[in-house]
């Protein structure tokens, strides 16, 4: 019998071998290129005045951006306030009392649906159920936006965490004699403590570089945020407007800003990962 | 002179779904002794022991008939207070199920679910949950350590701890040595044998070996029937049907 040459095997290997790993190259290499451009343009537009004044007048230079961190922070912050409790919430009903029912079927269809609708059409949403009846943009309309964006991603996260709870803990602490409800408040929720936080931070990560839904709802402000009842300042849109403007001293903030946002989400990403090296 | 009936089953059927598992099963549990169930996987074993305490009914579509006396009582009627059985009926896992909290907050927390109890009282009780679990003098250093960082064995004594404290009648537990090591098992065992002069056991074992070491009873199940019952010795010496005698000379099963 003759033995099949291997050398075709060996050449079709090294060729899936280099397209594997070209490919990787390629998308660690990208994100190195956009971390060093947005590293390099962004630190040059940082100093005191950037993180506390307010923006120049068009043209001006110096002033910073110190009102559109704090909006953007307050904005932030009510959105996590309303998304993550109602997207626990909602994976809480999933995994746990929704076992084999019509509605969660219908939820869980949903709020993939949710998932997958572009943030601006969430925006125009928004638009038209508070900005229109109210008259006026607003940082409140800006939080239920990014809320509403949040959820399905909290839902979603949570749902799979507390499924990961194993069955038998759940009927010990049943076993002892203790209503449901204080089982998952205790138990499960104890459990699934680290996942839960994961699935938090990552989606406030993913809402902190959203513009779009932003543009119909909290539109933007050159000044302090006084009120969240009117147009709020915020830091996606800044870089949107400064980004198109035709003076260079905004250009260099839109870079400052572009930096801010993604040193915190690198921030959070490290965070998501200390969180769930603590849990083991 | 007969032992008293902690717990008399009378015509038990079970149901997933539409699949009958259990078969008009009649036994009588004696007090304040253990008794094991033995048989071969998915004889329904594991089934019966947890109609006891009605923990199947987490799950959806499954049911039982019959009546499940408890002294006298059938906890399988709606009067029953669920917590209540509950808190009379304990039960032990095949996996250790230490809850992610404190050595002390676990066996606190069954405690403080049934009685209102003061920071001394609590603590003491703990203690002495602890002690009769045969795990005192290894935890005692360790109680604000997390439960789940003791070893396998220390674990299922502390559930075995936990289950005690609320001061139940019957403890039932499910193959609660097949995640252990060889000298884990030996320590559960001697506290089995210590824990049945106060408590009625139920043990679901695989273990022939286990079974005839510390019950005073067996019931052998095949296929959701009760085949043989009756005490240990007679069971695994000179068992009646010839079914016992194939599986506990390891002909099947």
């Amino acid at each position: 019998m003759n033995l099949r040459s291997t050398n075709g095997r060996k050449i079709a290997d090294l060729l899936i071998k280099l397209m594997a790993g070209g490919s990787a190259a390629l998308g660690i290499l990208t994100l190195g290129w956009i971390l060093y451009s947005v590293g390099a343009h962004g630190i040059r537009a940082f100093d005191w005045a950037f993180f506390t004044e307010l923006p120049a007048p068009p043209g001006l230079e110096g002033g910073g951006l110190a009102n559109a961190i704090v909006g953007t922070l307050l904005i932030t912050v009510i959105a996590t306030l309303l998304g993550v409790p109602i997207g626990i919430m909602a994976g809480t009903y999933l995994s746990e009392f929704g076992e084999g029912s019509k509605l969660a079927v219908m939820i869980r269809f949903f709020s993939n649906v949710l998932m997958g609708i572009p943030s601006i059409i969430i925006g125009i949403f928004v638009y038209t159920i508070m900005v229109r009846p109210t008259g006026h943009f607003s940082g409140y309309a800006g939080a239920v936006a990014l809320g509403i964006i949040m959820l399905p991603v909290v839902a979603r996260t949570a749902e799979d965490m507390l499924a990961m709870v194993p069955n038998s803990l759940k009927e010990a602490a049943l076993a002892l004699g203790a209503p449901r409800w204080k089982v998952t408040l205790q138990v499960i929720f104890r459990a699934a403590r680290a996942g839960l936080i994961t699935g938090s931070l990552l989606a406030v990560a993913r809402i902190s570089g959203e513009t779009a839904p932003l543009l119909f709802t909290a539109l933007n402000s050159p000044y302090w945020v006084i009120s969240l009842n009117q147009p709020t300042p915020n830091l996606t849109v800044t870089i949107f407007n400064y980004a198109m403007s035709p003076y260079p001293d905004w250009q260099r903030k839109a870079w400052g800003a572009s930096l801010l946002i993604m040193i915190s989400v690198l921030v959070l990403s490290v965070g998501v990962r200390a969180v769930m090296r603590g849990k083991r | 002179m007969e032992p008293r009936a902690k717990i008399s089953v009378r015509g038990l059927n079970f149901f997933y779904a539409d699949q009958q598992a259990l078969f008009d099963n009649n036994i009588d549990m004696a007090e304040n002794s253990a008794t094991a169930i033995i048989g071969p996987s998915g004889c329904g074993k594991s089934t019966h022991l947890r109609v006891y305490n009605r923990i199947y009914e987490v799950h959806r579509n499954q049911h039982a008939t019959g009546q499940v006396l408890l002294d006298g009582r059938d906890i399988l009627s709606d009067s029953q207070d669920i917590i209540e059985l509950r808190r009379k009926v304990g039960m032990i896992f095949q996996k250790p199920t230490p809850f992610p909290m404190s050595v002390f907050e676990n066996v606190a927390y069954g405690l403080k679910l049934h009685y209102k109890l003061s920071k001394t009282d609590l603590e003491m009780r703990v203690e002495q949950a602890l002690r009769s679990a045969a795990l005192w003098k290894e935890v005692k250093d360790l109680l604000q350590r997390p439960g789940t960082a003791l070893s396998g064995g220390q674990q299922q004594r502390l559930c075995i701890a936990r289950a005690i404290a609320v001061q139940p009648e019957v403890i039932l537990m499910d193959e609660p040595t097949s995640a252990l090591d060889p000298m884990a098992t030996a320590k559960i065992e001697d506290l089995i044998a210590s824990l049945k002069q106060n408590y009625t056991i139920v043990i679901v074992t695989h273990n022939m070996q286990q079974a005839a070491r510390v019950s005073d009873y067996t019931a052998f199940f095949y296929e959701g029937h009760i085949v043989e019952f009756g005490p240990t010795e007679k069971i695994f010496t000179k068992p009646r049907k010839k079914q016992t005698q194939d599986y506990i000379t390891g002909r099947f099963g």
